[in-house]
């Protein structure tokens, strides 16, 4: 127990990172800001790899694995069972995510020494990389869920000043605060979520919360709130602040725009660590999801599937390769979300969740190597646009063989890390519920469609006009794409059955050829495809455009939603609220409070005509008054 | 001297000291020295709070002392402090301090002006070590009125005639308050013998519940007008925006506090049953407050009235944390006020400097400061992230506090309205955002922003001792919000007492 | 004791010489007359006192005191009054009361 106290080093050296870089920064030549916050994240990364070692091989588990506290302290007190604790919660997800983002940071970290090199803010944006990793960090050994969402809110900023990190750029601006305020209203979910958890149960701790068979929720059967249970609408919010941060339908929009960071930044955050933070807190809360509100649950799974449907459909017909990748990203956590929403508790029956978390794993490898690939291929051609490239693989090796490892892992071909993870969900998902497994059939081979799609029409085809020749990139980001390449392909050999589990037991899986083969083969037709269409170039997937016509434009346009989302903010929120808000406040309420102070006015106006300033006047009126007076005074005494 | 006693007496020998300089450099010195002392005082006096706790006293008031001044109506200088008091008086020494610091340059009248903020700061100290409502009220006039000269002479735009409609409407407030006192008066003693103004000797007793019924609306009106409780806040976005920034700072800050501090010291703990009857009247009164005031934000364009409409949001949602009446609704309302006071003398003090540079407030017409005086870009950035709630500040610290107690209430009407008050982080989080986005990032809009001078060494000190303040408060809350807490049980328990009849 | 008097004569003297003093006092717009006027409404005061101390009180001497006092203070009031009129004079050529109205709102 006493042996994981150096975890709290994990979280901490990038926070010190971010002090010290932000405050000193400016004073130092950038270029020691990026070596400070590369080394700080290499220890944390080392440390990481460390607790994991001895967390998951450190010792018999057959009894389960252990959720280890090494460190608690209150950080603030509500009553005397509600506290917020800041401390460190160990135990199988936490630790992978531990390695997970470290990892990918580690090699942001070391790949923005050359990509983000001579850039003005430099150091700067390894503060904000510090500062990220820290919020992370934070979340995901979270003992308590008030802890997590205080890093919660902490991502989510960290996440507006990387995406916002050129700031002199109107679409940067813009799409930061996009992310910020989708994902902020998200946010109020999660904390009404946490609000009503709390009143049910009494407590924010998680170890109380996901404790099997639990009696905290005995009071929780009767209380509902409009027919529905206060524990399905906890978790339905609760849901909504992840599906927020996980870019879930219909709270995607976000996504795509936040490519306006730089890419070392979309890799981290966009595809590997911030939004797959949505699916941690399901899988957080997942034994009660499953047990208290399993109406929840099925809304997860369906949006979930929704979504990797709707956002594969997208990517098709994009052209800006970061974008395409977002919509990738979107379709991939769709699967996770929903592999969430299928599992079953313990055992065999959680597979889904198992599934989740090992593709959560393995995504993260290839989609941060796919990220990285594609900031390797943007440095070289100064564009993001697929129309401008062509060819490169000639000029790009290094960068041509990794991103053809990562594509081939994301279609799913054995035996890359990609196939066993997205196996797992198909047969999870094929236990549970025929349709959302029809669903993710589908989408398995619209990915590799898309997928090698963009591969071919950027690394073959006919070479561009470059305005000079493309280069390989420097060592410092070549370097990480090997690394991940590396872990794309063997990640998938590592035994997430026995290590992260619903109930922390380890159980055996076999292979399902009856949904491995067709899975495989659906991949390789879209491949196939894409081969066909953009390998060489053609006016094929020109006339096709042309003959699906509104449905393409549709699609290209993403379906409009961010049309419809922003007409019901600017033209409904702002025009039709807050600005006759702000008229009624000027006009009617303020003008109620001066029309007491003019009306005053106007009597006093009115009758100052009575001090004339006539001594007579004022005589008669005395007079007048005197014997008015006098008479009453006879009449009412007689 | 009681250290209580000295609060007051330093400021008031500080002016004195200002009499006898000359121009704008003697007054600031003077003014910098006096509450530079005034600040140590208070942390003293914060230290020596604590150690009291510590050693296990556990009086509901210390460092008290009584003088009567007026038999004949048994009005006494009777003066305490409980953690509350002691975390007000803290957020008050600090922001004075740092208004003094804001408005180093100030050329026109210098000598007044100092003396006038300082009046000012006399009358909200003085209200905040009362315990005895005349002399609580006797200061808080003296800090009502120094105000309408300040934004009067000193201010900007049409400010004679914010000055009036902002001191007239705190008269009224005040007038009403008068109403409210003298009704507690006169029920002091529903037994017979002497009346009293002591709040102490009136929370023994349990005023006759009609009379209660009848001065509660006068006494908690009175002061939520000065906390600008919907609709009587009118006179926050035009006394704001033409007061200097030191005023802004101050009133904001701390004055806009006395009012909520009024309410629960004197209206909801002398007049419990009352308060539990009519708090659902108020709760819906300050509910539309909150998200009213948040949305009337988002559609301004002069800076300061967006600060204006996102302190009535704030405010209103100190008043309704008061009215939770539960240890952790009031915790976080306490939290709330000293919380709001510090970020947004903090906003006032960066719009005004911004406005120094720019000489416009449209935010419409900045963009790309960033850019150009880089150090106030990023404290009006952590201001603004402290108001919309990021952890870390102390605006998240209360927010929850003030969430999570009204959560716990028992009532579903009220776990309702904390519903809709909580969707005001996501508005905060729009208005915020929109402004930093136009004023501060993008490119730069007009040609004339492109040279100025970042912040001065004096402006540094002002923002930075804020920006002080709010971290530390964000980060270790503890320690604080137990004090409050355990302030508060005197005043919760009589709140349970009292069942709604 | 005023053989073959009633009060009631004295009274109606003095009340018609009151109202003739405020009719005068309204009326007229020569400041002169006008503190003429103001002296028929003192001196009829004065006759009330005298009579009604004779007829009531004939053995006390209080309502001639009075009278005596008002006698002396009218004749105080006149000097001042005439002095201001005087100067009204000086300032306005003239002493009509309706030009004399710069103290109004």
């Amino acid at each position: 127990m006493t042996g994981y106290a150096y975890t709290i080093l994990i979280p901490m050296i990038p926070l010190v990172m971010f002090l010290v870089t932000g405050l000193l920064g400016m004073k130092w030549k950038p270029i020691v800001s990026g070596l400070l916050g590369t080394i700080g994240m290499g220890t944390s990364w080392v440390l990481s790899l460390i607790t994991a070692g001895s967390y998951f091989f450190g010792g018999h588990h057959a009894e389960g694995f252990q959720t280890i506290i090494p460190f608690e302290t209150t950080w603030l007190r509500f009553t005397e069972t509600l506290h917020i604790n800041i401390g460190v919660l160990l135990d199988p997800i936490s630790v992978m995510m531990l390695v997970v983002i470290t990892t990918i940071s580690f090699m942001v970290h070391l790949y923005s020494l050359g990509y983000m090199k001579g850039e003005k803010g430099f150091a700067r944006f390894y503060a904000f990389l510090s500062l990220f990793t820290f919020s992370m960090l934070g979340l995901v050994i979270a003992t308590n869920i008030f802890q997590m969402y205080i890093f919660w809110e902490l991502v989510g900023v960290s996440s507006f000043l990387l995406i916002g990190f050129y700031y002199t750029k109107p679409s940067a601006v813009a799409a930061s605060k996009k992310a910020f305020i989708v994902t902020r209203f998200a946010d109020l979910g999660f904390l009404i979520g946490i609000l009503i958890l709390s009143f049910v149960t009494g407590t924010f701790d998680f170890g109380k919360l996901t404790e099997p068979g639990t009696a905290i929720f005995g009071s929780a059967a009767s209380m509902s709130f409009m027919g529905i249970s206060a524990l399905t609408w906890a978790m339905t919010l609760i849901f909504i602040g992840g599906a927020g941060k996980s870019a879930m339908f219909p709270l995607h929009i976000w996504l795509p725009d936040a490519m306006e960071g730089p890419t070392p930044v979309s890799a981290l955050i966009h595809a590997a660590t911030m939004v797959v933070a949505g699916v941690f807190l399901v899988a957080r809360m997942f034994p009660v999801i499953h047990f208290q509100a399993p109406d929840a649950q099925e809304i997860i799974g369906y949006v979930g599937g929704f979504t990797s449907l709707f956002a594969a459909v997208i990517a098709i017909t994009q052209y800006d390769i970061k974008r395409v990748l977002a919509f990738s990203t979107l379709s991939q956590l769709g699967y996770m979300m929903l592999a969430l929403g299928v599992s079953g508790y313990g055992g065999e029956e959680g597979l889904g969740y198992m599934a989740s978390m090992f593709h959560l794993f393995t995504h993260a490898m290839f989609k941060a190597l796919l990220f990285l690939g594609a900031g390797s291929i943007i440095h070289a051609v100064h564009s993001n646009y697929m129309y401008d490239m062509g060819g490169l693989r000639k000029y790009l090796p290094i960068t041509h063989i990794t991103f053809l490892i990562a594509c081939l892992t994301i279609a799913g071909v054995p035996p890359l890390s990609g196939f066993f993870s997205k196996d797992e969900i198909l047969v999870a998902a094929l236990h549970h519920n025929k349709l959302l497994f029809a669903v993710e059939f589908l989408v398995a081979g619209l990915t590799a469609f898309y997928m090698f799609r963009l591969y071919f029409s950027v690394f073959w085809g006919k070479d561009r006009h470059y305005h000079h020749t493309p280069h390989e990139s420097p060592l410092t980001m070549s370097i990480p794409l090997m690394f991940l390449a590396v872990a794309s392909v063997f990640a998938g050999f590592l035994p997430f059955h026995h290590l992260v589990t619903s109930d922390k037991m380890g159980f055996d899986t076999e292979m399902h050829m009856a949904v491995a083969a067709p899975s495989v083969l659906i991949g390789l037709f879209g491949i196939a495809m894409a081969w066909i269409l953009y390998k060489k170039e053609s006016a094929v997937p020109e006339k096709l455009a042309q003959r699906w016509g509104i449905l393409y434009t549709a699609t290209y346009n993403k379906f409009y939603f961010d049309e419809i989302y922003l007409f019901v903010t600017k033209k409904i929120i702002f025009n039709y609220i807050s600005r006759p808000i702000a008229w009624f406040d000027r006009h009617i309420i303020d003008g109620f409070m001066v029309g007491i102070g003019l009306v005053t006015e106007k009597i006093a106006y009115q009758i100052k005509g009575m001090q004339s300033g006539q001594l007579q006047h004022y005589a008669f009126m005395f007079v007048a008054g005197t014997l008015a007076l006098a008479l009453s005074l006879v009449y009412f005494l007689m | 001297m009681n250290i209580l006693t000295s609060l007051v007496v330093i400021p008031i020998l500080t002016i004195i000291a200002i009499l006898f300089t000359k121009g704008l450099k003697g007054a600031r010195l003077v003014s910098a020295i006096g509450m530079g002392v005034q600040l140590l005082v208070t942390a003293v006096l914060l230290f020596s709070y604590l150690g009291l706790r510590k050693a296990g006293v556990t009086d509901e008031m210390v460092f008290t002392a009584d003088y009567t001044w007026f038999k004949s109506l048994n009005i006494h200088y009777f003066i305490g402090v409980d953690g509350i008091a002691v975390a007000m008086l803290c957020l008050t020494s600090i922001v004075v301090f740092a208004g003094i610091f804001a408005s180093w340059e100030m050329e026109y009248l210098s000598r007044e002006f100092f003396i006038s903020l300082i009046l000012l700061a006399t009358g909200v100290y003085g209200f905040f070590i009362s315990l005895d409502l005349f002399t609580m009220f006797l200061f808080y006039e003296l800090a009502v009125i120094p105000m309408y000269l300040l934004i009067g002479v000193w201010g900007s735009g049409p400010k004679e005639s914010s000055a009036m409609k902002l001191t007239l409407m705190l008269m009224g407030g005040s007038a009403l308050l008068m109403v409210g006192i003298f009704g507690i008066y006169y029920n002091s003693a529903p037994d017979g013998g002497p009346l009293t103004f002591n709040i102490l000797e009136i929370a023994k007793i349990q005023m006759p519940v009609e009379a209660q019924r009848f001065f509660f609306p006068f006494t908690f009106v009175g002061f939520g007008i000065l906390g600008a409780l919907f609709p009587f806040h009118t006179w926050s976005p035009d006394g704001h925006a033409s007061a200097p920034t030191a005023v802004s700072m101050l009133h904001a800050g701390v004055l806009m506090k006395l009012g909520g501090y009024g309410c629960f010291r004197v209206a909801m703990f002398l007049m419990p049953e009352a308060a539990q009857e009519m708090a659902w009247i108020f709760i819906i009164l300050t509910t539309i407050s909150v998200v009213y005031g948040a949305f009337g934000a988002i559609w301004q364009t002069d800076l300061k009235f967006i600060n204006a409409y996102s302190s009535v949001s704030h405010c209103g949602l100190v008043i309704f944390a008061l009215l939770m009446m539960n240890e952790t609704g009031m915790d976080g309302a306490i939290l709330q006020m000293i919380s709001h006071g510090l970020m947004t003398a903090l906003f006032f003090a960066l719009i005004g400097m911004i406005y120094g540079r720019t000489h416009t407030r449209d935010v419409t017409k900045m963009g790309g400061l960033m850019k150009v005086i880089p150090f106030l870009a990023v404290v009006y950035m952590i201001a603004g992230f402290a108001s919309l709630g990021l952890p870390g500040l102390s605006g998240f610290v209360a927010e929850m506090t003030v969430f999570v107690g009204a959560f716990q209430h028992q009532d579903m009407f009220h776990r309702v309205v904390t519903v809709v008050v909580a969707s005001s982080i996501v508005i905060t989080a729009v208005y915020i955002l929109r402004v930093v986005g136009m004023i501060l990032l993008g490119p730069i809009k007009d040609s004339h922003h492109e040279h100025l001078e970042d912040a001065k060494w004096f402006e540094k000190l002002s923002t930075v001792t804020l920006v002080l303040a709010v971290a530390a408060i964000g980060i270790a809350p503890l320690w604080l919000s137990d004090t409050i807490i355990s302030s508060l049980k005197p005043i919760v328990e009589r709140l349970a007492m009292a069942i709604p009849f | 004791m005023i053989q073959g008097i009633p009060l009631e004569h004295f009274l109606i003297v003095s009340t018609i010489m009151f109202f003739i003093g405020v009719c005068g006092f309204i009326i007229r717009r020569n400041l002169i007359t006008m503190l003429m006027a103001i002296e028929l409404i003192l001196n009829s005061v004065n006759i009330n006192f005298v009579v009604f101390n004779r007829y009531l009180y004939p053995d006390q001497l209080q309502g001639h005191f009075f009278s005596l006092f008002i006698v002396g203070i009218a004749a105080a009031e006149a000097s001042v009054a005439i002095a201001l009129i005087i100067n009204i004079y000086r300032k306005l050529q003239n002493i009509d009361v309706e030009n004399v109205n710069e103290l109004r709102f």
